[in-house]
């Protein structure tokens, strides 16, 4: 087990300098110089090539790449992301504090939900396999992996504004000053969000639980005389978990970017609707934080997943 | 006996057409009985693909002409799915909306899968540090949820139909390299490639030849569950309004358009074009999910 986990870090850091060169390479390496861009916002010649060395100054990219780089890291690792671009004198980090628990907060109660509500589902369909149950869980599942998270937002709107009355709040509360409202604002989002995991997780543990239940250990449980319950929640269920938390890391990752444009219809004030409106006007600083944060947080998630199942299944611990 | 043999060469072209054309139906056929729903999302992507080509002609409307006393006409009236706030005919929008979907989903699929499987496949065949380093930069990129990722392309890039392909081909060959290594690794150790290694095969004669060939069961799965991702990534970027121009007609721009402050009196602009979106996904997942379990019942699980 030490030598899965010391195999599992050790590969973990090589890959974050390497997302941290990809962050910095797409904004650094692609055609298009962030200066011009943001004087040309307002509009042909309106600023003189004196102008724009000073912009280049000031955004720091009139310098080699290298040093942009270890600038960059620099500031990343000791939490100073700069200043934001578009909105001079507002630094970056001042704008995650509101933002980040909001994001979060929106993706674990969308990954809650969603394996609440999965879990069960899978389970009974797979245990009464052809009944109509079975069958309402696999449109259900087949849907939510068909339709556009987006498009599921726009709906789950729709129907909430048509016969509910109910519009996205203009300011969304926050959830160490005013739990209850802001649980109220952020469940539909969440809810929405979620339905891709929660049919995605369905069909994954429909399936788990399918082929564990033709097993020998299943027969032999049962021959035992161990009542059904228990036969599927301590012998079957438990295996049937593997193939789960095996998809849950592409899970999370989807999830991530489904939340961004989650924000942008539901105009929630976080990391993601903020990070749209900073690529239209080009805000790199912003961008090339957020990017960076992300892939992070989604780099953390998968190696504790594959602690976990390291953990959880013995037969994968080399080393 | 040698003119037996020149007989069935010196058949006419059209029989041996014909014969390839009932073996080709036959096996249609037999994969429609096999696999329904396969056969009913190719169905679905049949006709959307058709639709898409005659949009000039079965269009009632040109996409962008404006009538101004149509603004949010309902359904059903002049415009059969109704208009949107310039009054143009969102079916004639939806009809060519289909065509920039599917051409940029098509043709990101075929170059980014393709690249990815080439490099999946050299990753694999060379092993060593250089199958190490190549993984090493998948899993960067994978690190990225696809929509992040194009994102903070299309904001270096600017937006266009070109750039969004580029991006989206970014964003489809890392997971390729990785799905299609593990089967070409398997590939590399089989008795055929060694056959070939022992009569002096280069490698490059081998790796396209041998492995790639080989793993096209693999890749025409990967295409058409990809294409249905490339098709939600497109519409996604373009609903944020970084994918394709606005002045472009597509699924995502439209459902951006309609906006959510129009929808609660205009359902059809919501509606409409996410039906098409999910229609389109529905079917290549169907297709795609009926030709994994045809193709190679090893990935059975792997979607």
């Amino acid at each position: 087990m030490t030598g899965y986990v010391v195999q599992r870090v050790a590969l973990f850091i090589p890959t974050l300098i390497l997302v941290s060169f990809v962050v910095f390479g797409i904004m650094r390496f692609l055609p298009g110089d962030p200066a011009l861009a943001i004087l040309s916002m307002g509009g042909e010649g309106s600023f003189t090539e004196e102008d724009l060395e000073r912009m280049r100054k000031k955004l720091g990219t009139d310098k080699p790449y290298h040093i942009q780089y270890v600038l960059f890291i620099k500031k990343t690792a000791t939490g100073d992301f700069g200043e934001s671009f578009f909105y001079p004198g507002i630094k970056v980090a001042e704008m995650l504090k509101t933002r980040f628990p909001l994001s979060v907060e929106l993706a674990i109660l969308a990954l809650t939900i969603s394996y609440v509500i999965a879990v069960p589902i899978g389970v009974l369909s797979a245990v009464k396999q052809d009944s109509w149950f079975d069958y309402a869980a696999r449109v259900f599942s087949i849907g939510g992996v068909a339709l556009p998270t987006f498009w599921v937002g726009i709906l789950v709107i729709f129907v909430l504004a048509k016969f509910f009355n109910w519009l996205p709040p203009l300011g969304y509360a926050q959830i160490y000053t005013d739990p209850l409202t802001n649980l109220q604002q952020l469940i539909f989002p969440a809810c929405a969000l979620g339905y891709f995991n929660t049919a995605f997780a369905t069909r994954v543990t429909r399936s788990a639980m399918l082929e564990v239940m033709r097993e020998d250990y299943i027969r032999t449980a049962r021959s035992k005389g161990l009542r059904e319950l228990l036969v599927i929640a301590r012998h079957a269920l438990k295996n049937a978990f593997l193939p789960v938390i095996t998809v849950a890391g592409f899970q999370f990752s989807r999830l991530i970017g489904g939340a961004v444009i989650m924000e942008v219809i539901f105009v929630i004030p976080g990391m993601g609707s903020l990070l749209v409106a900073s690529v239209l006007v080009r805000d790199y600083p912003i961008v090339q934080t957020f990017v960076m944060l992300i892939a992070v947080v989604v780099l953390v998630l998968n190696l504790i997943i594959d602690l976990l199942y390291g953990w959880i299944n013995p037969r994968i611990r080399y080393g | 006996m040698l003119s037996q043999t020149t007989g069935v060469v010196s058949q006419p072209t059209l029989t041996r057409w014909l014969q390839g054309t009932i073996g080709a139906g036959r096996g249609l056929v037999d994969f429609s009985v096999r696999k329904p729903m396969g056969a009913v999302g190719g169905g679905i992507l049949l006709i959307l693909v058709l639709i898409a080509i005659f949009a000039p002609i079965i269009s009632p409307y040109p996409p962008t002409e404006v009538h101004p006393k149509l603004l949010f006409a309902p359904p059903g009236s002049e415009l059969l799915l109704g208009g949107d706030f310039a009054g143009r005919d969102v079916m004639s929008r939806l009809f060519y909306g289909g065509r920039i979907s599917l051409f940029v989903g098509i043709v990101s699929v075929g170059i980014g899968i393709s690249i990815g499987s080439l490099l999946g496949c050299i990753s694999a065949y060379y092993g060593g540090k250089f199958d190490l380093i190549i993984q090493r930069f998948v899993d960067a990129f994978i690190a990225f949820p696809g929509i992040i990722l194009g994102l903070a392309l299309m904001a270096a890039l600017g937006s266009s139909v070109f750039n969004i392909i580029i991006a989206l081909c970014v964003v489809l060959a890392p997971s390729a390299i990785r799905t299609v290594r593990s089967q070409a690794l398997a590939i590399k150790e089989s008795d055929y490639v060694l056959a070939a290694r022992a009569v002096g095969a280069s490698d490059m004669r081998i790796i396209i030849r041998h492995v790639t060939p080989n793993c096209m069961a693999l890749f025409i799965v990967l295409a058409t569950l990809n294409l249905g991702y490339a098709i939600i990534v497109e519409a996604s970027l373009s609903f944020l309004g970084v994918g394709v121009p606005p002045d472009v007609p597509t699924w995502g721009g439209m459902l951006a358009e309609g906006g959510i402050t129009d929808i609660q009196n205009a359902y059809w602009l919501a509606v409409f074009p996410g039906v098409a979106l999910a229609l389109a996904v529905f079917g290549l997942n169907m297709l795609g999910d009926a030709l994994r379990d045809v193709l190679d019942p090893r990935l059975r699980g792997t979607g």
